[in-house]
């Protein structure tokens, strides 16, 4: 028998799942000093300092141990009040609320309980960077389902509905968007349930920056007529309460659904850490008054970011939430991260490369305004340094 | 509180030009807004905040809380009394509190001799001040909402999804 090296026992799947060179990218980064980063994927201020004493009393009281496995029924309690209030949701504690590691791990538990192998899930694209490779691990079939700028990089019902089939199991959407910051109006909303409705989809949200929507209010795919029964939504702490080292996100749906997600999660995770959840009960009960000034403080980097980035020929599509702005490197001659490593190389500022959110990305870049306003002002002035030598060369 | 004054409560040197285009308003009306706030005293002034523990100089200041008892005056209450300490100019902060007195004011001076010099000569002896507590202030940690450290390190990682 042959014998095998190191390389191959990893799988075949895992093996595929090969880091681009935007690894090498992010490590150049991470290298390097004086860098503006405008590449970071959390709010820039550290969480509120009441949560943080509720985890540092919850240690001297000795929480330490495991909680059930859907999670403290303390939180899940605080969870029904806060959707009931919030958007009017109506979820069960009991059985249909899961306390989770993150989003990302309600994402993958709600992957694998629903798919078999070779069941295709529909992923809008651009998309953040896991759903697809999370549904590939589940031996399913990610099928992207391209976004444009012309759409303002909002699904179109009718090229969703082109896509589904008997072999389509469900749909990944994510708004406000992870990299475009792009939200949906209600109206937007009921023509993409009336097409999962019509094919049996699925449908799996995350809505992890709900809270962080500036136009409009955000609209919960599961309060949408008959979307609550065929909906999987999830929500977490990290974005809103600045809460995302502390690893804590939840799942609700049909009770038979994370009843499955909880199967796997039993297995695998066992329980959410104890003290995230009990911090988690306290930004539920005494959070709110923070998100709102942040969230004002938000719209308006937003807005002097947006004029900033079109001024110089980057132009956006203007987002309705999150700290994302997905700008086109159209004029230029670079790719996406050609544009990134010249960028930090020259101008010490970093964004991603839009080919890091999908194939057909790779004349966008991502850009993050969660830094304080000195920083982006000072971008900008580097950014636009930078195009005006691009465009002369 | 108005969109303008949360902004310049923030950073009072930032530009009514950048304020414009923070807030999606044209410049005349921010400039006109702002103009508006100082004539009606809403803005009294922009002031810089220095973290005076890091100056190396001969003529540092130090300074003291201290409680003031008053006897209050028939028809004229605590203010006339108040007026009659804060005009001093060593006196930097003046307060009417509830409790165990009434005033409480902040005091400012070249050692701790000029401010005891202050209290036995200008404050005690007048009239309606019946008593004084002096508390010398040791150590500045957080002052009007910003903590006196010196840079506060970046714990986020450079790059992220």
């Amino acid at each position: 028998m042959k014998k095998r090296k190191n390389i191959d026992f990893v799988s075949k799947c895992v093996e595929k799942m090969a880091p681009s060179g935007i690894r090498a990218f992010f490590d150049l980064v991470l290298g390097m000093k004086d860098v503006i980063s405008l590449g970071v994927g959390e709010p820039d201020f550290v969480t509120p300092w009441n949560i943080r004493e509720t985890a540092i009393f919850s240690l001297e009281q000795g929480y330490t141990s495991y909680t059930s496995n859907k999670g403290l029924y303390k939180l899940r309690l605080y969870l029904e009040r806060f959707l009931k209030e919030r958007f009017e949701l109506v979820y069960c504690p009991e059985n249909e609320i899961l306390i989770t590691v993150g989003v990302s791990e309600a994402l993958d538990l709600a992957v694998r309980a629903i798919v078999n192998p070779g069941e295709e899930i529909i992923v809008p694209q651009p998309s953040y960077v896991s759903y697809g490779p999370i549904v590939e691990l589940a031996q399913g079939k990610p099928i992207s389902l391209p976004t444009t700028e012309k759409e303002n990089f909002k699904i179109n019902p009718e090229k969703l509905a082109k896509l589904c089939s008997a072999k389509t199991k469900g749909i990944i959407l994510n708004y406000p968007s992870n990299p475009t910051g792009i939200s949906y109006t209600r109206k937007e909303l009921e023509a993409i349930n009336k097409v999962c409705q019509r094919y049996n989809l699925l449908v799996i949200t995350d809505e992890v920056y709900g809270e962080l929507t500036y136009e409009g209010r955000h609209i919960p795919f599961p309060a949408l007529a008959g979307a609550k029964e065929r909906t999987i939504y999830l929500n977490g702490f990290s974005k809103a309460y600045a809460m995302t080292g502390w690893r804590l996100g939840y799942a609700c749906g049909p009770k038979e659904l994370i009843a499955a997600m909880t199967k796997i999660h039993q297995y695998t995770m066992l329980c959410a850490p104890i003290i995230s959840q009990l911090a988690a009960c306290e930004a539920l009960q005494a959070g709110r008054r923070d998100v709102e000034s942040m969230r004002r403080e938000y719209k308006r980097r937003r807005d002097f970011m947006l004029d900033g980035l079109n001024a110089l020929g980057l132009a956006c599509v203007k987002p309705q939430g999150a700290f994302y702005l997905f700008a086109s490197i159209g004029k230029f001659s670079l790719n996406s991260l050609e544009f990134a490593n010249r960028l930090l190389k020259e101008e010490k500022v970093a964004v991603i490369p839009g080919v890091a959110f999908g194939k057909g990305y790779d004349k966008f870049i991502r850009i993050s305004y969660a830094s304080n306003y000195m920083q982006l002002k000072e971008a900008i002035e580097r950014m636009g340094r930078f195009c005006r030598k691009l465009k002369l060369s | 509180m108005d969109e303008i004054l949360e902004i310049l409560e923030k950073d009072a040197r930032i530009t009514a030009q950048e304020i414009a285009k923070l807030t999606k308003k044209d410049v005349a009306s921010v400039k006109k807004k702002i103009k508006k706030f100082e004539k009606e005293g809403i803005i009294l002034r922009y002031k810089t905040v220095i973290n005076e523990q890091l100056i190396e100089t001969q003529n540092k200041k130090i300074r003291a809380l201290i409680e003031v008892n008053v006897l209050p005056q028939k028809n004229l209450g605590f203010d006339y009394i108040a007026e009659r300490i804060y005009k001093f100019p060593e006196v930097t902060s003046c307060y009417l509190v509830s409790g165990t007195y009434d005033l409480l004011i902040v005091v400012e001076g070249r050692d701790m001799q000029t401010i005891s010099n202050f209290i036995a000569e200008k404050l005690s002896p007048l009239e309606h001040v019946r008593g004084t507590v002096t508390h010398f202030l040791l150590k500045k940690y957080k002052e009007d909402n910003v903590i006196l450290k010196y840079r506060d390190e970046n714990k986020r990682i450079a790059i992220s999804y």
